[in-house]
């Protein structure tokens, strides 16, 4: 895939998931549009992974630690080819698998998550495994940047560097906002990067929507032998839609018809920009 | 023999066949006599510290890649502490981990409530989609230990460090679902489970001297609960009585009476365990014995339900 088709995913993905949301009446808006670029970039570019492989023992496993970001996943798996677009019609309907979080239910999901804190222990888990097995793939997972106050996380940042979890790729969608306001309002973070060394990972800060840079920095993993790498992916909550960036309120907001209808606008400007 | 020592002897013997059997710790090799397991399987054996949330989510992790996982940790920290991982990463993601809660109960005697689990069936039982399993000897231990991998789905192992002696033959044949009738009777049953049988079974050992016949049975599986013997038993005997090393909120006593009662059975019934207070703190047999869990407070349970019977 080219840089320009690479780039041009990236808004068809916005514009699928803003669908989806809208259909659905939920979502999580801010945090999928923050995140949306690193998952196109992860399945896209750096994954060995796909629907014909997705039981194979040797796959990249890929763990949505932050679960409600779950439009994005889903539009992604279902571009990949893991379930038809159509099922995405059901979201958040009675009865439905495709949930507000994510769930084994649905093809492509390696683990349910949702409650925050959670995907990079079992991350830590199928590294492990995999080094014990002397097996080649890799594990990745997304963290919000809110999430990092559960203190869950902590545990296992310690655990990866006392094992040399070199196999193991942690990313933070470091969008700097959570649903009350900005993270270092909230209960402070920074500096992040520093601490994340001392705890013993190799790390990295990306621009979270520069799909080159992203690419190049994913697939460079591991930073440093016998370290877990650690990627702070800098991104705008709500990144596409000019009243959505940087504005708390829509961390789960849905577009009124209105909002909606400019938020496609917007979208297919930004395509055409790209010559798509 | 303690369970906690059957346990390791029979993990120890599983790991040596397969290497992907694991035990996961949180620094509790040493109370969970694991270090003659890790001295001889040190590539089995995962330290994660002093961390039970990440001790449960690396145990389902390590599941999710083919590793036959026993997660291992004081049943109190592992079930209070990570419940939210049990919740999640276990049982609603359905990961196949033995979760191990060691030196359960009252275990810990003297150092006080912080280290009892006396909630952990009630908040385990109300979770979807786990198995929860209390042996009450070495025998039902050994075999539970290894049932537990082979049920391929999560499982909460539960056992205390107190050497017991056996209540049922070697070759017994032990399955999980299904309750193992001890002694029979027909005057009261106990419907007792983990190391409360072996109170039940002094009770009964008492009764008999005044002439009446008890009835024990290890319902080693709490969930899901034998109906059909607990059934069984309230046709067949005059009077129920439930022993447990728990709350009386929500564990096997509750269990036992939403079936009884749903299937329109009237009989004396009670439920003995830890009533809903600031517990009393001692050695576990001085626990046992302030709360009626003993042969003489379990026979006069019996005789004061069997009396108030008559007197209808």
């Amino acid at each position: 895939m080219t840089e320009r088709e690479l780039k041009i995913k990236s808004i068809e993905y916005r514009k699928k998931l803003l669908s989806c949301i809208k259909r659905a009446n939920a979502g999580h808006t801010g945090g999928d549009l923050s995140c949306i670029d690193i998952l196109n970039v992860l399945y896209n570019r750096v994954l060995r992974v796909a629907p014909q492989t997705f039981d194979d023992a040797g796959r990249d496993r890929y763990v949505q630690s932050k679960g409600h970001s779950v439009e994005a996943l889903y539009v992604v798996l279902a571009d990949k080819g893991f379930f038809p677009e159509s099922d995405l019609e059901t979201l958040c309907r009675c009865r439905s698998h495709y949930v507000g979080h994510p769930t084994r239910k649905v093809r492509g999901i390696e683990q349910n998550t949702g409650a925050l804190g959670h995907g990079l222990a079992f991350s830590v888990g199928a590294a492990l495994a995999g080094r014990m097995d002397g097996a080649s793939y890799k594990v990745y997972t997304l963290l919000g940047d809110g999430e990092l106050a559960e203190g869950s996380n902590w545990e296992s940042l310690l655990t990866a560097a006392h094992y040399r979890l070199d196999n193991l790729v942690a990313i933070v969608d470091r969008n700097t906002l959570q649903i009350t306001g900005c993270t270092e309002d909230v209960c402070a973070l920074e500096p992040l990067r520093d601490k994340f060394e001392a705890f013993g990972w190799a790390v990295r800060t990306v621009d979270g929507h520069d799909v080159t840079t992203l690419t190049e920095v994913l697939r460079a993993a591991p930073f440093a032998a016998g370290q877990p790498s650690m990627v702070i992916a800098r991104t705008v909550k709500g990144k596409g839609i000019s009243f959505m960036e940087n504005v708390a309120k829509w961390h789960h907001g849905v577009p009124s018809d209105l909002q909606y209808e400019q938020a496609q606008q917007e979208l297919d400007r930004l395509l055409q920009q790209v010559g798509a | 023999m303690a369970n906690l020592d059957v346990f390791c002897e029979t993990l120890l013997a599983l790991a040596r066949k397969d290497r992907n059997v694991l035990a996961v710790t949180s620094d509790s090799r040493g109370s969970g006599k694991l270090a003659p397991f890790a001295a001889a399987l040190p590539g089995q054996i995962v330290e994660v510290g002093i961390a039970e949330q990440n001790l449960v989510g690396i145990a389902a992790g390590l599941a999710s890649a083919g590793k036959i996982v026993y997660a291992v940790s004081p049943a109190s920290f592992l079930t209070a502490r990570a419940l939210e991982q049990i919740k999640n990463d276990v049982c609603y993601s359905d990961r196949p981990v033995t979760l191990v809660g060691i030196s359960a109960g009252v275990s810990y005697g003297a150092l006080g409530s912080t280290h009892h689990s006396t909630h952990d069936l009630a908040a385990l039982r109300a979770i979807e989609n786990i198995t929860i399993i209390l042996p009450a000897d070495n025998v039902e231990t050994a075999a539970a230990v290894r049932a537990a991998a082979a049920l391929e789905h999560p499982v909460y192992l539960r056992f205390g460090k107190r050497p017991l002696p056996h209540l049922h033959p070697p070759e017994t044949q032990f399955q999980v679902g299904r309750a193992l009738t001890v002694r029979q009777g027909a005057d009261v049953a106990f419907i007792a489970t983990g190391e409360t049988v072996h109170p039940a079974l002094a009770a009964a050992c008492e009764l008999e001297k005044g002439g009446l016949s008890s009835r024990v049975i290890s319902m080693h599986t709490v969930k899901p609960l034998d109906v059909a013997t607990l059934m069984q038993a309230a046709n067949e005997c005059r009077a129920l009585i439930t022993v447990e090393e728990h709350s009386l909120c929500g564990g096997l006593g509750e269990a036992c009476a939403a079936v009884l009662l749903q299937a329109g059975m009237r009989l004396p019934f009670r439920i003995v365990g830890f009533p809903d207070e600031y517990m009393v703190t001692g050695s576990q047999a001085e626990i046992f014995e302030h709360y009626g869990i003993s042969a003489h407070g379990l026979a006069q349970t019996a005789q004061t339900l069997l009396d108030t019977r008559g007197r209808r």
